[in-house]
């Protein structure tokens, strides 16, 4: 498939990764986090992680929307649909994620509440558009990629009049999430999480352009390299990653050039500014309270945001105790150092949010990587 | 969630829709988020919506990047004794 399968040829890789472990210095560690989950799936599924220098580690980001989202909004959506009787609509992997009370969007859906999965806030929209006597809400949550649909799905409902649709807005913005992790007492005091650079987000880049990220590596001098997710863009990103830090650099650079300008999506962004507006502070799983990280309804779409419409208040619940979630999320931990890690939890019954997602630092190791955990052991017969 | 995909626009429709086809697979879409957008164009769908295009220009210069990669390696690798 055109603009896919050229960004998968294996004999490619193998000379980037020459080039890699060419210019990789062997008395240098070199620590790269990969914000997005799309990142951290073709890293798993592609065995990138392998093809790397061995002193060219990568780190998982939070840039996987599913595993950000924290418990206490969850449970709001599943309020709505087994207190308030609506119809609740959201994407797939939202459903999954685990809640209050052993509950999640499909559980509470098997005790009678109407919860609907969508491909599109346009569905939910339709769905609003046949059953015109019963509340619809969307759950819409992602960062900037999803943010430019939702808006438009509040416009029109607003441009059609219509009575019963509202949006529960989840929506988060990346770059203050990455702000807070190089803010992080684990990055910036106690050196934890050593951070030599991101591979920039593909997708959301292409709404937001690159200038957002000019502001990291100028103010943390902290090379930033916008790659697409494709496995040879992701080996040719860490290459350009590894260059700038041999030379000393810290600049903004972009390996997704044919989808990603500096000024992004400039039609997506003047109708997301139309429809939101920053919130104060969110609350994000793993990183807690983060100040104007995320985005709500502007005043003028009043009557399609949920939160008003049914005076919803959020409550933040804890995680569950043995969920290493959290620290993944910032980088502290990988997913082998949760001890219910491949036992009680599993993509099949996930405990924590990283296990739900395909994108999920949790999830893509167990799909992808965990059986090169296993030593082998080869028996010589007598 | 951030899954999306390089698809080819076959049709423009009325309401800001098209019609795009991956692998002999086709889907209405909204392309009111990509305006400019023309028949033949390759954009990246998410969640229902193009949210950009793939410039060809682009697609081939990094292509040939990853291509002098390996002429150089070649070189390389010719250039040992």
């Amino acid at each position: 498939m055109k603009y896919i399968d050229e960004f998968r040829d294996g004999a490619i890789a193998k000379k980037i990764q020459a080039r890699l472990h060419a210019e990789a210095q062997p008395a240098r560690q070199y620590s790269f986090m990969e914000f997005c989950g799309g990142h951290t799936h073709a890293i798993s599924r592609y065995g990138i992680g392998e093809l790397l220098p061995h002193n060219v580690r990568m780190i998982h980001g939070p840039g996987c929307p599913v595993c950000v989202l924290p418990i206490g909004r969850i449970d709001l959506a599943i309020q709505l649909a087994l207190e308030r009787g609506a119809i609740v609509c959201t994407y797939g992997d939202t459903m999954r994620v685990p809640a209050s009370g052993g509950l999640s969007l499909v559980r509470a859906k098997a005790r009678g509440g109407d919860i609907r999965m969508v491909y599109s806030g346009a569905d939910a929209l339709e769905i609003a558009r046949r059953e015109p006597g019963r509340e619809v809400v969307f759950f819409a949550i992602g960062f900037e990629t999803t943010t430019p649909p939702t808006a438009l799905t509040i416009r029109t409902a607003q441009q059609e009049g219509l009575k019963n649709f509202s949006v529960l807005c989840c929506h988060v913005l990346t770059p203050s999430a990455i702000t807070h992790i190089l803010e992080s007492p684990e990055v910036r005091q106690f050196g934890t999480v050593p951070i030599d650079g991101f591979v920039g987000p593909a997708h959301v880049s292409i709404v937001i352009g690159s200038a957002p990220y000019e502001h990291f590596a100028e103010e943390y001098r902290k090379p930033v390299v916008i790659a697409g997710f494709e496995p040879l863009d992701v080996m040719q990103a860490v290459l350009m990653l590894v260059r700038q830090v041999n030379e000393g650099r810290a600049e903004v650079e972009n390996e997704f050039t044919r989808a990603v300008n500096r000024d992004g999506n400039l039609h997506a962004q003047a109708l997301v500014s139309q429809v939101f507006e920053l919130r104060n502070s969110f609350e994000w799983r793993g990183l807690g309270e983060v100040p104007y990280s995320a985005l709500k309804i502007r005043p003028a779409f009043a009557e399609f945001d949920a939160e008003r419409r049914f005076g919803l208040g959020y409550q933040p619940v804890p995680d569950n105790k043995a969920c290493e979630c959290g620290a993944i999320l910032r980088g502290v931990k990988k997913p082998t150092d949760c001890k219910i890690f491949g036992t009680v939890c599993t993509p099949e019954n996930p405990v924590g949010s990283c296990m739900v997602s395909s994108e999920g630092a949790c999830a893509a190791h167990y799909s992808y990587g965990r059986f090169k955990d296993i030593a082998v052991k080869v028996e010589v017969a007598a | 969630m951030c899954l999306a995909i390089p698809t080819q626009l076959i049709e423009l429709r009325p309401g800001a829709l098209g019609l795009v086809e991956l692998g002999g697979i086709r889907k209405e879409i909204s392309v009111a988020l990509v305006p400019d957008a023309v028949v033949g164009d390759y954009v990246i769908v998410h969640v229902g919506h193009a949210i950009g295009r793939i410039d060809p220009e682009e697609a081939r210069r990094t292509l040939a990047m990853f291509g002098t990669l390996s002429e150089l390696a070649a070189a390389n690798e010719a250039a040992l004794p």
